[in-house]
């Protein structure tokens, strides 16, 4: 099976690869570019361990094609800090313990932020809802929450 | 223990961000499957489709001659191993362990190993296994667990003989063992009872739900030596299997420990790794296997199904006179349900002269059923507790003054013998109800649940070494996979001995070539064990500074004492000495005998006992039998929280887990014996739309056996839940439900049997 | 004399159905070799599982000592999760 040439934008950055038409996104990103950030949980889009913003918009990358992401733009966790600084999301997890063993963190925070872009102002309510495509299995999802929440109240005062 | 009773902690209670965490954040922490050799190959298994066949033959030879395949191994590349348990292997029956990793003569269950492939890609890989050609004599199977104790069930193994029952078994048998044990004569007390109520409950298999699949990647080199990185609850396990079952010298294997996405005791044996070495040895490449997550759930150890019967007596005034429960769980396909610690624990919460528990553990064609959080625990107490409330019904009287009249404390004896030491199962009650949730008041269709539980918690084996370096920080290093925060307690453990500052040092997880051997993440053991090692390290390093200065003072060593992390004076015979910092006798350390290491290598015991009470607030749909859980709290006796917000968070992430076993989650077999829910999609775990915020209350009845005072915290909070929310259900609706999940069907049709 | 107790299956297995013995041991190792003596194959058993010595559960019993009025319950062996 001959392989495609794929020029595409990851993290800012132009990257070309080769890849199959089996693999994924995820695929790519975790074998072909080694960015292992993004987690594979389930590879059927049921737990959000691989979410990336694809354009933009949150997807799962292991539902998308790698052959799919011509002239397409994917930012994933790794590109989540900025100037040697974390993210405020980043931050507030670690300061409410909003981890356990750490798998399904990158993809909550790649969601929670993705969340607080489109509505800075989430009731609880509306935070539980769009995490619930993201899967945790160490915290019941409380601290979480609550970090998601907590930071979208500093981010909103400090603007 | 010595030393620490009554004193002010400086660290021990804080709550520090922890030193693995933007690791964590960022993406850039290692877990098993982000491991990338060079030349790394893609290991694949071939599963069978059946639940119970004979293999007639494994024709592989068509996947080797593919292009890209480096090797391909079946059952026999690995070695033979004695059938039944050595002395020496501690219960381990390695035949059946390695029969589980590679089917021998038999697949016992959907999903069981039969063939495995490295090759050079993905693809290739999975092209090679369809060109496997495995021939199968189909054979009856067996599902459930009352079906598999019937005379006439199709029977799995010709080696399994009924243990603890008299005369000895002649023939074989599904039913591996029957667990007995008494105090004073429950049938007798029963006479006294005003109320008798006897239940019988149901439940199906459930699986662990830890979000990293098992991964592995696996080296060999050419002169025998092997190193494998993977995910697991216990790299020293890892290597202490993977040794035994190929015949290797466990100093030949090196493990190193990758983080670990999640275990719940699933990752505490050995599923793929020994097959990863058999494949890179014969590829003379790298092998890395990742379990998709259908073989996950196929193949893997989930927590047994259950039938179980309960039978409690009490007088009008709630005092129970007499209980008798029988367990029966399902084993899967190989011996190893914990039918044992569930009998043990299931009246673990209260004080009972009269009461009988028995256990049964049949073998079905299912995968292995292994250790998930407080193993055995939540099922019997499932069992116990809905039992215990509606009595508390019946005789109208609040259930919280029923368990509070009847609860176990210190001097109570329990079922299996001892008696407990100081425990904190009365403050919990108490703790729940002085809380405000009990001042809500309910609207229709909703109910208020309570249930309290039981663990024993594990000490055991671990070692520690406290490196401090030449400016007077410190290398910390145990060989405790940490599972959930506990290198930060670890610190907090170290700093408060050393008496320096949390950020000053730096915990790690040593491989199994570098540091001495740890038992397995479980149990609750790592806080407490593994911290009883970190405590006895640094108190190692104390007295090596003390007799340090001890000789630059020109006093004798009980001169010096430790404060706050520098030598004093201990009285006017020191004579006028200035305080010496860790940092400066660090300093000076080459001048005063070398490095300053510290270490502890311990078999902890004294672990203490850990209760859990919990309340929680439902509403039940009455049109589609959908339960909503309103309000959550659980209070649990720590000993001493080291780390409070990850007590916190064991508490809310094993309420999140029992909650998900009572409502949702379970294994769906059809006729044909195969899984038919081996994803995240139908088999349902909780999400965060389906969970209220946890109230995760603390308290600190100290563990003796422990010089903090610690207990463990992780195991306990998964008990309660299953009988909280039953509970709930119960006083909604009126419907008692016996048979978990309480998915919405099952409600409906009980709440349309009440009409 | 140690009280020591079997567990019932343990009982009837191997001892006709008696679980209570009171005897003079020093320690775990000295105990298991003399419930050996009395019911041969009982120790590989006895060893796969836990002891309580004075209510305390140990992991991995041998030396450990037992005094004159100890109390001993072999218990099922415990993992966790």
């Amino acid at each position: 099976m001959s392989k495609f040439h794929i020029s595409t934008t990851v993290n800012g950055e132009a990257v070309e690869y080769l890849c199959d038409p089996k693999q994924t996104l995820l695929d790519v990103l975790r074998d072909e570019l080694n960015l292992t950030g993004s987690k594979e949980g389930c590879s059927s889009g049921d737990c959000g361990a691989c979410s990336v913003t694809l354009d933009g918009r949150l997807v799962c990358s292991c539902l998308v094609l790698g052959v799919e992401m011509q002239g397409r733009s994917v930012e994933t966790i790794e590109n989540m800090t900025s100037d040697e600084k974390l993210h405020p999301l980043q931050q507030k997890f670690l300061e409410a313990a909003a981890l356990q063993c750490g798998f399904c963190t990158p993809g909550f925070l790649v969601a929670a932020k993705a969340l607080l872009e489109k509505n800075p102002n989430p009731t609880e309510s509306e935070a539980r809802y769009w995490l619930a495509e993201n899967l945790c299995r160490c915290t019941g999802y409380d601290k979480i929450i609550r970090a998601v929440l907590e930071t979208a109240a500093d981010m909103r005062g400090s603007k | 223990m010595a030393g620490y009773e009554g004193k002010s902690f400086k660290w021990v209670g804080t709550r520090p961000v922890r030193p693995d965490g933007v690791d964590k954040v960022t993406g850039r922490a290692t877990y098993g499957a982000d491991m990338n050799l060079p030349g790394q190959l893609t290991g694949r298994i071939l599963r069978s489709p059946h639940a119970h066949a004979k293999i007639l033959s494994i024709d592989t030879s068509k996947a080797e001659k593919l292009k890209g395949v480096k090797a391909v191994v079946t059952s026999k590349d690995f070695p033979q191993m004695h059938r039944g348990v050595l002395p020496g292997d501690e219960g381990v029956n390695f035949h059946y362990l390695s029969s589980n990793i590679m089917a021998r003569d038999k697949v016992l269950y959907d999903g069981h190993a039969v063939a495995a492939v490295a090759a050079t890609s993905a693809a290739i890989a999975e092209e090679a296994l369809a060109l496997i050609d495995v021939k199968y004599e189909v054979l009856p199977h067996v599902i459930d667990v009352d079906d598999a104790m019937k005379p006439g069930a199709p029977l799995l193994h010709d080696d399994v003989f009924t243990t603890g029952v008299n005369p000895k078994p002649d023939k074989p048998s599904n039913i591996v063992q029957r667990v007995h044990m008494a105090l004073g004569d429950a049938e007798a007390a029963f006479k006294d009872a005003d109320i008798v109520i006897e239940r019988s409950f149901k439940s199906k298999a459930v699986h662990q739900g830890y979000i990293e699949p098992h991964a592995v990647v696996a080296e060999w080199s050419e002169d025998g030596q092997c190193r494998i990185w993977c995910s697991s609850q216990g790299h020293f396990m890892v290597r202490a299997l993977t040794s035994r079952l190929l015949n290797m010298e466990a100093a030949q294997i090196r493990v190193m420990p990758a983080e670990i996405g999640g275990g719940f005791g699933g990752k505490t044996i050995v599923f793929i790794e020994p097959t990863a070495v058999l494949l890179a040895r014969k590829a003379s490449l790298p092998v890395r296997i990742v379990m998709s997550r259908d073989e996950v759930f196929r193949a893997t150890g989930p927590a047994p199904g259950s039938s179980m019967d309960v039978k409690i007596g009490a007088k009008k005034d709630g005092t129970l006179v007499a209980a008798v429960g029988e367990f029966r769980f399902q084993a899967g396909a190989f011996p190893g349900s914990p039918v044992g610690p569930a009998c043990m624990a299931a009246f673990g919460p209260y004080a009972l002269a009269n009461v009988t528990s028995a256990g049964y553990e049949a073998v079905t064609n299912r995968p292995l059923c292994y250790s998930y959080r407080a193993p055995g625990a939540p099922l019997s107490s499932f069992a116990v507790e809905s039992v215990i409330d509606e009595i508390a019904q019946k005789l109208n009287i609040d259930p919280m003054e029923m368990r509070i009249k009847n609860g176990s404390k210190e001097g109570t004896q329990m079922v299996y013998g001892p008696k407990l030491k100081a425990v904190g199962n009365l403050e919990c009650l108490k703790a729940i109800q002085n809380h405000p949730i009990n001042k809500i008041p309910l609207g229709p269709n909703q109910g208020r649940g309570l249930a309290a539980g039981f663990w024993f918690n594990l000490g055991g084996q671990s070692s520690a070494v406290v490196n401090i370096a030449e400016d007077g920080t410190a290398n910390i290093m145990t060989g405790s996979p940490d599972i959930g925060g506990s290198r930060a307690s670890m610190a907090l453990m170290a700093a408060e001995v050393l008496g320096i500052d949390y950020s000053k040092v730096r915990p790690i997880v040593g491989d199994t070539s570098s540091v001495g051997f740890c038992e397995i993440t479980h149990g609750s053991r790592v806080t407490f064990a593994t911290g009883m090692a970190i405590i006895q390290a640094a108190e190692d390093v104390v007295l090596q500074c003390r007799q340090r200065v001890a000789a630059m003072w020109e006093v004798d060593v009980d001169a010096v004492k430790w404060e706050d992390g520098h030598a004093c004076p201990a009285g006017a015979n020191a004579g006028d000495q200035k305080p010496l910092s860790l940092a400066k006798i660090a300093a000076k350390a080459s001048r005063t005998g070398g490095p300053l290491v510290g270490s502890a290598a311990i078999n902890a015991g004294g672990a203490g006992p850990a209760f859990g009470v919990h309340i929680c607030d439902v509403e039940v749909d009455p049109e589609t039998g959908g339960v909503t859980v309103l309000r959550y709290v659980a209070a649990q006796d720590a000993g001493k929280a080291i780390h409070p917000s990850y007590v916190e968070g064991q508490i809310q992430g094993g309420v999140a887990q029992g909650i998900g076993w009572a409502l949702n989650e379970e294994y769906i077999y059809g006729a044909d014996g195969r899984l038919q829910n081996s994803g995240f999609l139908d088999y349902r775990i909780p999400v965060a739309s389906d969970l209220p915020m946890i109230d995760a209350l603390i308290l600190e009845v100290p563990n003796p056996g422990h010089p903090f005072g610690v207990r463990g915290v992780g195991e306990v909070p998964i008990v309660p839940p299953l009988a909280a929310i039953a509970n709930a259900i119960a006083r909604a609706t009126g419907a008692r439900m016996m048979d978990l999940p309480m998915s919405p069907p099952k409600i409906l049709a009980a709440i349309d049997a009440k009409k | 004399m140690a009280r020591i107790v079997l567990s019932d299956e343990f009982g009837r297995q191997f001892a006709g159905g008696q679980t209570r013995f009171d005897l003079d041991v020093r320690d775990v190792r000295h105990l298991i070799r003399t419930l050996e003596e009395m019911f041969p194959g009982i120790a590989e058993h006895l060893e796969a599982g836990a002891i309580a010595i004075d209510n305390e559960i140990i992991p991995d019993p041998w030396l450990n000592p037992i005094r004159p009025n100890s109390e001993v319950f072999f218990l099922p062996a415990i993992k966790g999760g």
